[in-house]
């Protein structure tokens, strides 16, 4: 597998990055960089620790890094991921208000000690950690229960002070959104699976509205829908699919059911992920109170239901 | 009428869905069962996901039907929590 990390990968241009992923030879790994400036999306980080995790460090080709911005990288431990000595040195520094570094979480213990001790490491007003909080929370939670990948899923975070942003990646190795999707319903493309899997209803677990005990089908929609409403990118890619949720357009907010409504961007044909990656930024400017959002959502998911309810309703035989 | 402080368990953020199905297996429905009410008291819980909302009651409205409402009381809880258990309820009711 080879990466290439360019100047410059945050969710608005990832997709010429995603293209240049060679997912060929998957034991091995080869990654070159930038050799001036390197500014990426934490995204990518995890995307990189989580191939990391099931190569060996002999087989991992790392260029030697030149670009003034390669002490990013060694801070956030991707170096420790891939178990290779990247000959740089840092001061280490308290990660607080500014960053989570690269981390593994493979288990639901694991995952309620992480969201404890992320909080406070944010240093964040109530409002923003909430939402933060309880994305991380939905999306490991969902490649621990849907994933069924040996290394659980990579997490990592980054502040950014001049966008006022939190931009958040998590990556795993797992059976992807299709073979998940696939255990109930029949999409027909990973781009169709990731649709599915964005629609409040759907789980991968049933058929049945209302989902199982376990899975209700609308942990995606509710963290596509915090995105939506704080016009923020969202992105996820799995197989050869790409959903992109784009910045909302005017100041009027609506959420739907069928992500393909909302304002975004597709692929169907990128080099295949094996497993599930997905990137969220949260804009601290204009993050709207949650339990507001919370409030636009339950309206949307009831309207969404009776559609799909009436959509399976049968219709009288006239003679 | 059983009491069941909530922040013992999961602490301030109520996200753990195998604690909530824990809960519900060994509490809830033991405790419907024997048609006690129950009181789920959030109390110093500041936040939840709908998982872990969805796991802890979604079952017994199947189970119970909606009437189980009618005999379970959510207390202290901010609106958040309330959005949230608003939005399971709604969900399972428009669902089952």
């Amino acid at each position: 597998m080879k990466i290439h990390i360019p100047n410059s990968v945050w969710l608005g241009n990832i997709d010429p990055f995603l293209q240049g992923f060679d997912p060929g030879k998957t034991d091995r790994l080869e990654l070159t960089f930038n050799k001036k400036w390197m500014s990426i999306h934490p995204m990518v980080l995890s995307m990189i620790a989580s191939l990391g995790l099931s190569i060996k460090p002999s087989k991992i080709k790392c260029e030697k890094l030149e670009a003034t911005s390669k002490h990013y990288l060694k801070r956030m431990k991707l170096f420790d991921f891939l178990k290779i000595n990247s000959g740089i040195n840092i001061t280490e520094h308290e990660s607080a208000g500014r960053f989570i570094p690269l981390t593994q979480i493979k288990n639901s213990a694991a995952l309620t000690k992480f969201i404890t001790d992320v909080t406070p490491l944010l240093h964040l007003e109530a409002k923003h950690a909430e939402p933060i909080r309880y994305i991380m929370s939905e999306l490991i939670r969902n490649v621990l229960e849907h994933a069924m990948s040996k290394d659980g899923a990579i997490v990592s975070a980054q502040y950014y002070k001049k966008s006022n942003t939190i931009r958040i990646g998590i990556a795993d190795t797992g059976i992807g959104i299709w073979k998940s999707i696939n255990e109930s319903h029949n999409p027909k493309t990973d781009l169709e699976a990731i649709k599915m899997a964005l629609t409040p209803g759907i789980t991968g677990t049933t058929k049945k509205e209302g989902g199982t005990d376990r899975n209700a089908g609308a942990g995606l929609f509710f963290i596509k829908s915090i995105a939506s409403v704080n016009s923020d990118f969202f992105v996820i890619y799995s197989g050869k699919g790409l959903y992109k949720l784009l910045k909302r357009q005017g100041k009027k907010i609506e959420l739907h059911a069928d992500p393909f409504m909302d304002r975004h961007s597709t692929r169907d044909d990128l080099p295949g992920w094996q497993g599930t990656v997905v990137g969220i930024d949260l804009s601290l400017d204009t993050t709207q109170e949650f339990s507001l959002l919370l409030g636009l959502l339950n309206k949307t998911l009831k309207e969404a239901i009776k559609e799909r309810k009436k959509e399976r309703y049968k219709k009288p035989q006239f003679t | 009428m059983i009491h069941i402080k909530l922040f013992k368990e999961v602490g301030p953020f109520a996200e753990n869905k195998d604690t909530a199905r824990k809960i519900r297996l060994k509490k809830l429905i033991p405790a419907l069962d024997k048609n006690r009410k129950i009181i789920l008291d959030f109390e110093n819980i500041d936040g939840a996901t709908q998982s872990f909302i969805h796991a802890l009651i979604s079952d017994l409205m199947r189970k119970y039907g909606n009437e189980v409402l009618d005999k379970i009381e959510f207390k202290s809880c901010n609106d958040t929590v309330k959005a949230i258990i608003t939005i399971v309820v709604d969900y399972m009711q428009e669902s089952i």
